[in-house]
C-alpha cells in the first residue's frame, strides 16, 4: 500500500496536510469575519490586510527587536488588536446606520492604504520567516513524515477556533455578545456598554487575523499582497458556509482547505479555482449557504 | 438620490445646453494639445463606469467583480484582432458578446444572493475568471497580449491615426451615455429604481425582480465589455491588470467619487481617477495605491453623494432657499 489512486501515499498525505493547514487559516479568518459581521454588520475587507500586518509584525519583531516567534504570537495580536480599536473608533462607527455596502467599501479603502504603505516600506518581494527551533524537523509516523511546524499550526488554529466558539456560545460574555447582535438597544437598556463591546469585538477579530498571520509566517512568503489574495478565497468560504454559525464557518473552512489539497493532488491546474467552483454549486443548490438561514 | 441631472439652475433645457458644451469641449480637446491616448483611455473608463453605475446607482447592486467582464472582452478582442487577424469592428463586437455571455452566466449565479453577499459572490467569481485568464495559453500569462494592431475600421478608416481613433471612441461613448439615459428613463429603468428603493415591495407589486436584475446585470456587463474591447484597440494590449480585482475596486471608486445614481457622476469620476493616476504615476510610485485608498475612505465617510451629487444637492438647496 504505497499508492492511492496511482499517487505515492507520502505525496498524497503531504498535500492533504497542506490543505489542512490552509483550511485552518480559512477557518480562523472566516470565523473572525463572521463574528465582526454578526455584531457590526460590516464585511471586513481589511481582514486580509490585518492578517498581512500580523505576519509583518512577527517578522519585524525578529529582525529589529530580536523578539522570537513565541513573543510574536502575543505581540502581533495585541498590536493589530490596537489598530482594530483605532479603526473602529475612527471610521467604522460612523457607518452602523448606513447600508452595509459602505462598510465593505470603507474597509476596502483601508486595505488598499495598508497594502500601499507596506509595499512602499518592504517592496513586493517576499520575506522569509524561520521556523522556530522547537518546531523544526519532522516526525516519522511510519506511513508518512509529518513536519512538526505544520502539525503545530493545525492544532493551534483549531484550538483557537474552538476556544472562540466556546467563549461565544458557552460563556456569559458570549451570551451578552449574542444578545447585542440580536437587539443592541435592549441590551444597552440593561446597562451594558454596547459600543465598547462593538469596539472590542472588532479588535478581537483583528487580533485573530493577526494571530493567523503569525502562524502562517514560517510556511509562506510574507508579502504585502498575501492578505488580499487570501481574503477573496475566504469570502467564498463565507458565502459557502453562511455567516450565521460560528461552528459552521470553522467546519466549512477546514473542509474546503482539504478539498483544495485533494485537487492539488489530482488536478493541480484547478486548485486555484476549486473553492469558487464549489461556491457556485452551493449557490445553485442552497443559496443561503450550508449553515445559513434563509431570511 | 437625485435622478434628474440638470447641473445648472433652471429648466432641463439649460441642462441640455451644458451637455452640448461638454460635448463641444470633447470634440475640440485633441486639437488643443490634450494627449489623445489619455483622453481615449479616460473615455473607455467613463464607458466602464457608466455601465457600472447602471447597476449600482440605478439598481442598487454592488458588483465587486466588474473588471472580469471588461478584462475578458479585452482579451477576446485582443486575441481575435492580433492572432486571428480579425478586422477591428468584428473583434470589438465579439469581445462585447463574450462579456455578455459571461455576464449572463455570472449573473444567474450572483442574483441568487442579495446585498453584501452579492458583492462577495461577484468578487469570488471574478477571481475565478482571473485565475482562468492567468493559466490559459491564449492570454499570454503575465505578459498579456502585446502589440494588438488597430487596423482599419470597415476596411476604410485608418484607426492608427490617433484622431480617427479618438472620434470613434468619442462616438461610442456618446452612444453609451445616451443609451444609459434612455434605459434609466424607460419604464424598465423605473422598475429598476423601484427594486433599488424597496425590493420586497417591487416583488409584492408582481414584478419578477430576478429577471429585471439579471437583465440589468447583463446590460451592465455587456457595456463593460465594450469598454474593455475599445481599450484594447486604443492601447494595443490586454493584460492581467484588466481582470484584476483592484480594477473592480477602481470602477466602484470612480462611480462613488463622481456620484452614483447620477448620469454625469461616473464620467466625472472616471476622468478624475484616470487623470490622477496619470499625474501621480511618475511622481509618487507605490503611494498611488495609498492615495486611492484614502480617497475611498474619505468618500465613504464624508462624501457619499460624490462630486455631481453634491453639486445637485447644492443647487437644490439654493433653489429652495
Amino acid at each position: 500500500m504505497n499508492e492511492v489512486f496511482g499517487i505515492p501515499i507520502q505525496a498524497f498525505l503531504g498535500q492533504l496536510l497542506l490543505g489542512l493547514v490552509n483550511g485552518s487559516f480559512y477557518a480562523m479568518l472566516s470565523l473572525g469575519l463572521a463574528v465582526i459581521f454578526g455584531l457590526l454588520g460590516i464585511v471586513n475587507f481589511a481582514h486580509g490586510a490585518l492578517y498581512m500586518i500580523g505576519a509583518y509584525v512577527a517578522w519585524l519583531c525578529l529582525e529589529k527587536f530580536g523578539l522570537n516567534y513565541w513573543a510574536a504570537l502575543v505581540v502581533a495580536p495585541v498590536v493589530v488588536g490596537f489598530v482594530g480599536v483605532v479603526v473602529e473608533k475612527a471610521f467604522l462607527k460612523h457607518l452602523y446606520k448606513l447600508d452595509p455596502l459602505y462598510g465593505l467599501l470603507l474597509t476596502f479603502g483601508l486595505a488598499l492604504i495598508a497594502e500601499g504603505v507596506f509595499r512602499d516600506q518592504f517592496g513586493v518581494s517576499g520575506q522569509q520567516y524561520p521556523v522556530p527551533e522547537l518546531l523544526q524537523g519532522a516526525t516519522n509516523l511510519g506511513f508518512m513524515v509529518l513536519p512538526n511546524y505544520r502539525a503545530w499550526v493545525v492544532v493551534a488554529c483549531l484550538t483557537v477556533c474552538l476556544g472562540t466558539w466556546f467563549v461565544i456560545e458557552k460563556t456569559s460574555l458570549g451570551s451578552t455578545l449574542r444578545a447585542s447582535t440580536e437587539n443592541p438597544t435592549l441590551v444597552q437598556a440593561f446597562g451594558i456598554n454596547v459600543p465598547m463591546m462593538v469596539t472590542l469585538t472588532y479588535a478581537g477579530g483583528a487580533a485573530l487575523a493577526a494571530l493567523a498571520g503569525v502562524l502562517a509566517a514560517p510556511v509562506i512568503q510574507i508579502t504585502p499582497l498575501m492578505g488580499s489574495n487570501l481574503i477573496i478565497v475566504v469570502f467564498a468560504v463565507v458565502v459557502i458556509g453562511g455567516m450565521g454559525s460560528i461552528l459552521g464557518s470553522i467546519i466549512t473552512g477546514v473542509v474546503l482547505g482539504l478539498l483544495e489539497g485533494l485537487t492539488k493532488v489530482f488536478y493541480p491546474e484547478a486548485s486555484n479555482i476549486v473553492v469558487f467552483v464549489i461556491m457556485v454549486i452551493v449557490l445553485m443548490v442552497r443559496p443561503a449557504g450550508l449553515f445559513g438561514k434563509e431570511k | 438620490m437625485p435622478s434628474a441631472d440638470s447641473l445648472l439652475p433652471g429648466s432641463a433645457r439649460s441642462g441640455t445646453m451644458l451637455w452640448l458644451f461638454v460635448l463641444a469641449l470633447l470634440v475640440l480637446a485633441p486639437f488643443v494639445g490634450l494627449y489623445p491616448v489619455f483622453l481615449m483611455n479616460a473615455l473607455c473608463f467613463a464607458i466602464f463606469a457608466c455601465a457600472f453605475n447602471l447597476l449600482l446607482g440605478y439598481t442598487g447592486l454592488l458588483s465587486f467583480g466588474h473588471a472580469a467582464f471588461m478584462g475578458s472582452a479585452a482579451y477576446v478582442t485582443g486575441w481575435l484582432v492580433r492572432s486571428a487577424g480579425w478586422p477591428p469592428e468584428l473583434g470589438v463586437l465579439a469581445g462585447t458578446l463574450a462579456a455578455m455571455v459571461l455576464g449572463t452566466l455570472v449573473g444567474l449565479v450572483a442574483i441568487r444572493r442579495q446585498g453584501i453577499y452579492f458583492a462577495m459572490v461577484t468578487l469570488a467569481m471574478a477571481q475565478m475568471i482571473y485565475f482562468i485568464c492567468l493559466q490559459s495559453p491564449l492570454t499570454g500569462g503575465e505578459d498579456g497580449l502585446q502589440g494588438v494592431p488597430r487596423g482599419k475600421l470597415l476596411g476604410l478608416l485608418p484607426l492608427d491615426d490617433d484622431r480617427v481613433m479618438y472620434f470613434l471612441v468619442l462616438a461610442i461613448f456618446v452612444a453609451v451615455f445616451l443609451g444609459v439615459v434612455r434605459i434609466v428613463h424607460s419604464p424598465y429603468g423605473q422598475v429598476l429604481k423601484a427594486i433599488r428603493e424597496n425590493e420586497p415591495r417591487a416583488v409584492s407589486l408582481g414584478y419578477d425582480v430576478d429577471r429585471y436584475k439579471l437583465l440589468a446585470f447583463v446590460l451592465s456587463t455587456t457595456i463593460a465589455g465594450l469598454a474593455g474591447a475599445m481599450k484594447t484597440l486604443v492601447l494595443g494590449f490586454a493584460s492581467l491588470s484588466d481582470v484584476h480585482w483592484s480594477l473592480s475596486g477602481e470602477v466602484v471608486l470612480m462611480t462613488l467619487l463622481g456620484g452614483m445614481g447620477t448620469f454625469a457622476g461616473p464620467v466625472v469620476g472616471a476622468f478624475t481617477i484616470i487623470g490622477l493616476q496619470n499625474f501621480l504615476a511618475d511622481r509618487v510610485g507605490s503611494w498611488v495605491t495609498v492615495i486611492i485608498g484614502v480617497i475611498f475612505v474619505f468618500c465613504v465617510i464624508a462624501f457619499r453623494k460624490g462630486i455631481v451629487g453634491e453639486l445637485l444637492a447644492w443647487q437644490q438647496r439654493r433653489r429652495a432657499g
